[in-house]
């Protein structure tokens, strides 16, 4: 699996109130949620989603709310990968369970600019910044998640013990 | 080597001896709970999955409370599908208006949860449980989803990091301040993926109420759950509220944590977390004057009896500041009726304060008092992130029912001291 693309940088501690806030969680719908994402913090973030496909952000990405709309939103607006320094732990599972890709890599994050241009490849284990010419290693995800993943999610594993 | 109290629970429900630090694991659940907000999403998923009946009808919480009673359109559709989803599966423990409460307010009063469980919630809160000595984590809806079908999640098995309390609280000083001074302490990210474990002849000191509000927050210091040692409390609260039969687990004397701290609760002032983190904590002394617009009492953080009572204690006799809507929510049914026949509605209405029916409402800037742009709010609640009570403008401060209720007096954020 490889994912390439201009990246959009936020800040540490960006909770899922501001993902998506609460004022639109009465509705599931991704498409209505997408319309809404991030804009508490970022007005402009559905223009940028037209050209940037990889989200970077800094410490404990994804606290608060366990609503599962904020990685739904993420991943209908368009982002196909998510870097952060670290991720808070219900946001991280929410995201293997849905199949939105997700890394920890404080490095690459910290040298990263607004803009710049990743590639990802998951297979080898690293992300290139394109734009800064530099490499970086990332860790290969526990045997049982790394299964989540290839199987598009927790559902779809889950569906073959009741077919 | 041995386990901690979480580990100790995990590995029973996992069917094995022993479970180390960082091992993903299967385990059974006792009880599944969602809200309107997550269990519609979780419905379409269990719907995916091709489960035709959830695993156990009696293991299963349903609970409408944030935007209920139902606020707009697209709220009633989103309780309908819960509630009609509970009505297909036969789903026991679906509780509607006039029975409902703040989801984490009302499991342990059903009697829902236990010493010993493991439960996890597609709600973050969901940890409050962890004071009844359980193991309890918040989940996302694909999890609640997979968990109502199977009966099982998958867990990493979270290191921990242990509080060993002591001594005695001062006057206005309670649970709401000695968790608001741990994620002062070691921040909002300083115990993720981690258990909280409390311990310590402190403990005797903490209220059931108080280790509610406590384990409730272990959240906001982005752990995987908080729990506390069974004492003779716990065991009372357990008894009382219909569960003779739990388990008890006592981490063993060589369990590993990453980091000890002790806390001596005579230390503790009144605290407050400022904007727009829970870990930018002061001390009511160091607060400055910080005017308000309105107050909020309630929530799964403080929302229960005894923050009634404290709250009443602090308003009896006197007035809500003409500047400021005060607005008091007790968080179920049953706390609802023992505040009224307590004389505390009478204590807040004659101080000029609403009391609402028990909802969620404003904690997550659902309904029931949003704050418009420039507004500030004390709340009793659990979080004061960016809008998170309304505009994006706004402002949340936190802090325990005495200090919200004496702040709705002055019009400032204010200690009970203050007031003549
Ligand atoms: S009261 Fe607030 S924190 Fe508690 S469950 Fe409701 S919205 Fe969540």
């Amino acid at each position: 699996m490889k994912a390439e693309g201009k990246i959009v940088k936020y800040g540490d501690n960006i909770d899922t109130d501001v993902i998506i806030p609460a004022r639109y969680l009465n509705t599931s719908d991704p498409k209505e949620l997408a319309l809404h994402c991030m804009e508490d913090l970022d007005t402009g973030f559905v223009e940028k989603v037209k050209t940037c496909s990889i989200m970077v952000a800094g410490d404990n990405f994804g606290c608060g709310s366990s609503r599962e709309h904020a990685p739904i939103s993420i991943k209908e607006s368009g982002i196909k990968c998510i870097v952060a320094k670290s991720f808070a732990r219900i946001f991280y599972r929410n995201a293997i369970n849905i199949g939105l890709a997700i890394i920890d890599c404080p490095q690459a994050v910290e040298e990263a600019c607004d803009g710049d241009t990743f590639s990802i490849d998951f297979d080898n284990g690293s992300i290139v910044n394109q734009t800064k010419n530099k490499t970086y290693k990332i860790h290969p995800f526990p045997e049982f998640i790394q299964k989540v993943i290839q199987e598009n999610g927790l559902i779809s594993m889950v569906k073959k013990q009741f077919s | 080597m041995g386990m901690t109290m979480t580990q100790k629970i995990l590995a029973a429900h996992a069917g094995v001896e022993k479970v180390s630090a960082g091992e993903i694991i299967q385990a059974n659940l006792d009880m599944v709970l969602g809200n309107d907000i997550t269990s519609p999403v979780a419905i379409k998923e269990f719907e995916k999955t091709g489960a035709t009946k959830v695993y156990d009808q009696n293991k299963i919480a349903l609970v409408p409370d944030h935007f209920t009673p139902n606020k707009d359109i697209k709220s009633a559709e989103q309780v309908k599908v819960m509630r009609e989803f509970a009505k297909k599966m036969g789903i026991v423990n679906y509780f509607e208006i006039g029975q409902m409460g703040v989801e984490h307010a009302l499991l342990p009063e059903k009697g829902l949860v236990k010493a010993g469980d493991l439960i996890i919630g597609a709600d973050s809160h969901t940890c409050t449980y962890g004071a009844l000595g359980a193991f309890s984590t918040g989940v996302g809806s694909t999890d609640m989803a997979v968990g109502m079908a199977t009966g099982k999640v998958w867990l990493k098995v979270p290191e921990a990091i242990k509080f060993v309390i002591t001594g005695k609280f001062q006057k206005w000083v309670s649970g709401k301040d000695l968790i608001l001074h741990i994620i002062g302490m070691i921040g909002v990210d300083g115990a993720n993926y981690k258990s909280m474990e409390f311990t310590g002849e402190g403990l005797k000191e903490l209220s059931m109420d108080d280790r509610f509000t406590i384990a409730n927050m272990a959240i906001e210091a982005g752990a995987k759950n908080g729990v506390f040692e069974v004492d003779e409390k716990t065991r009372e609260y357990l008894v009382e509220h219909g569960n003779k039969v739990f388990t008890e687990y006592k981490a063993d004397e060589d369990a590993i944590y990453e980091a000890i701290y002790s806390i001596d609760l005579n230390e503790l002032k009144p605290t407050v977390a400022f904007p727009h983190l829970p870990e930018n904590t002061k001390t009511i002394d160091e607060v400055g004057e910080v005017i308000i617009d309105q107050v909020v009492i309630g929530s799964c953080t403080n929302g229960r009896i005894e923050d009634m009572r404290k709250a009443a204690a602090v308003l009896k006799g006197r007035k809500v500041n003409k500047n400021i809507r005060c607005i008091v929510i007790p968080a179920t049914q049953k706390i609802w009726q023992q505040s009224m026949n307590e004389g505390l509605f009478d204590i807040f209405i004659d101080a000029g304060a609403a009391v609402s029916t028990p909802t969620c409402g404003p904690c997550l800037g659902g309904h029931m008092g949003i704050l418009a742009e420039g507004e500030r709010c004390v709340a009793t609640t659990n979080r004061n992130f960016v809008g998170r009570m309304g505009h994006v403008k706004s402002e949340v401060y936190l802090a325990n029912p005495e200090v919200a209720a004496a702040s709705a007096v002055t019009g400032k954020i204010s200690s009970p001291d203050e007031l003549k």
